[in-house]
């Protein structure tokens, strides 16, 4: 195998797991928040149903997870689904497991503000749909963007986890030409795509960081 | 004519089993400033708070303009609904003793954003207003900047302008000067002798006596919950005639 073709085949499964970060990032990052409030409910049946379900997402390992969604169907339910019930297998896990992160991380940013913000927006007549949007989400999203960045950078290094089920990402490729050569080379090569990846993700949230950061 | 703007009846309001308003009753007439002293802990944040709706009260009338925010039946307050209680929020402003600004907005949307969020107006309307606020509280100059970047007496300013926006017919004060330093109370205490001579109806709760000797039509001495005398800055200030008025402000006698 030619360079050109190993670092070929090595893109492709980099766009897979770009493709992976992404739409994790899309549907977690809101549906955190939907977590978050369920978690901070009156609702003590919702309460609980939302602790529970942070607690097993938190409390077990994402590995299984994905094993458990994509291979569940078939061993609990008896349906077989198509090949392509794999990149959705990926997608539901992650997105499942992050939302459960981010959620308790959005909801220690919601608790850390201040009562007094409420209560000035109240006696000026916000309701309260207009009070979280306009007052307390901007603030909660500055103090909560070094714990998301944190996140962000482990979810690049989590998409290699979808090699659990075989799906073909950067990480189950550069294992599948480092076998066939018998050496490192691919390994190395993924490694430097990661870090890159990292870097410029690290850029953009160091750039927001700073976007944000015209009041204190 | 004498309107009430404001009317209080026998509020009572517990945390727990602590009785922190003991039945209160009192009167704001349109126009008047009335102060609130006592020592820490007799209870005149917690009215004041009862007032604006920031706490719920256990028993009472809270009436403003001659609407009911709550009505007492069988000696418990139930309170109004919903779009009443929005009305009667719009009646009376708030300021409060740590300004409670909103630190991602500049001066002049922490002043006009209500404005244009609840009361809908257009922004250009309501930027006409800022303005004219922020060169009355003497912050003209400070539109653009964040609050972070001013004084506390600053901040305080600009929270007084972003309660006057609003137009509200009664102005509360819940110790505006206290979290500031000596130096940066007077200018508080100007804005709001200012708004005294334009007839703006106030209820300030205050420890800074000589400021509400000179700036109210009544005052109120409140101590364990309940008002222990009340009348003209020269009666109760000058002339206590209770015991534990006298006690408390001989402390202040200078």
């Amino acid at each position: 195998m030619t360079w050109s073709v190993m670092i070929f085949k090595l893109s492709e499964g980099m766009l897979e797991s770009v493709k992976i970060f992404t739409l994790t990032l899309l549907f977690s990052l809101p549906l955190g928040l939907f977590v978050a409030f369920g978690r901070m409910s009156k609702n003590l049946l919702l309460r609980n149903f939302v602790r529970l379900y942070i607690s097993i997402m938190r409390g077990t390992p994402l590995i299984l997870q994905l094993m458990v969604i994509y291979f569940g169907p078939f061993y609990i339910f008896n349906i077989t689904l198509s090949s392509g019930y794999r990149f959705y297998a990926v997608i539901i896990g992650f997105v499942i497991n992050y939302a459960a992160y981010f959620a308790e991380i959005y909801r220690g940013g919601i608790e850390s503000m201040p009562v007094g913000q409420y209560e000035a927006a109240k006696v000026l007549g916000y309701s309260k749909a207009q009070t979280f949007i306009r007052i307390i989400l901007p603030q909660v999203i500055k103090r909560i963007l070094p714990s998301i960045t944190n996140e962000v950078i482990t979810l690049i290094k989590d998409t290699a986890l979808a090699f659990a089920i075989s799906y073909a990402e950067m990480f189950t490729v550069a294992k599948a030409i480092a076998a066939a050569q018998t050496n490192m080379t691919a390994f190395i090569i993924a490694g430097i795509f990661y870090y890159v990846f990292n870097l410029i993700v690290d850029f953009i949230m160091g750039w927001i960081e700073k976007k944000l950061s015209y009041y204190r | 004519m004498k309107v009430n703007l404001l009317e209080i009846k026998n509020l009572k309001k517990s945390f727990g089993t602590l009785e922190v308003i003991k039945g209160i009753s009192l009167n704001v007439e349109e126009g008047k400033v009335v102060s609130i002293i006592g020592p820490s802990g007799s209870g005149k944040s917690t009215l004041l708070r009862c007032a604006t709706l920031l706490e719920t009260i256990d028993s009472g009338e809270l009436i403003y303009l001659g609407e009911h925010a709550t009505t007492d039946i069988d000696g418990k307050a139930s309170y109004a609904h919903k779009a009443q209680l929005k009305r009667i929020q719009s009646y009376f402003g708030l300021v409060f003793q740590n300004f409670n600004l909103f630190p991602h907005f500049s001066v002049i949307k922490n002043v006009i954003d209500a404005l244009i969020t609840v009361q809908k107006k257009p922004k250009d309307e309501a930027m006409e207003i800022g303005r004219g606020l922020l060169k009355k509280v003497g912050l003209a100059d400070k539109e653009d900047a964040y609050p972070y970047q001013l004084s506390g007496g600053q901040q305080q300013r600009v929270s007084i302008a972003r309660a006057l926006a609003l137009n509200p017919k009664i102005l509360f004060f819940d110790e505006p000067t206290s979290a500031l330093d000596p130096e940066l109370t007077g200018e508080i205490l100007n804005v709001i002798k200012e708004l005294a001579a334009e007839k703006m109806t106030m209820v300030i709760v205050t420890h800074e006596m000589s400021f509400a000797r000179d700036v109210s039509d009544h005052i109120i001495f409140m101590d364990n919950g309940v008002i222990v005398e009340e009348g003209s800055p020269s009666k109760v200030i000058n002339n206590p005639e209770n015991e534990r008025t006298k006690a408390f402000l001989s402390r202040f006698e200078s």
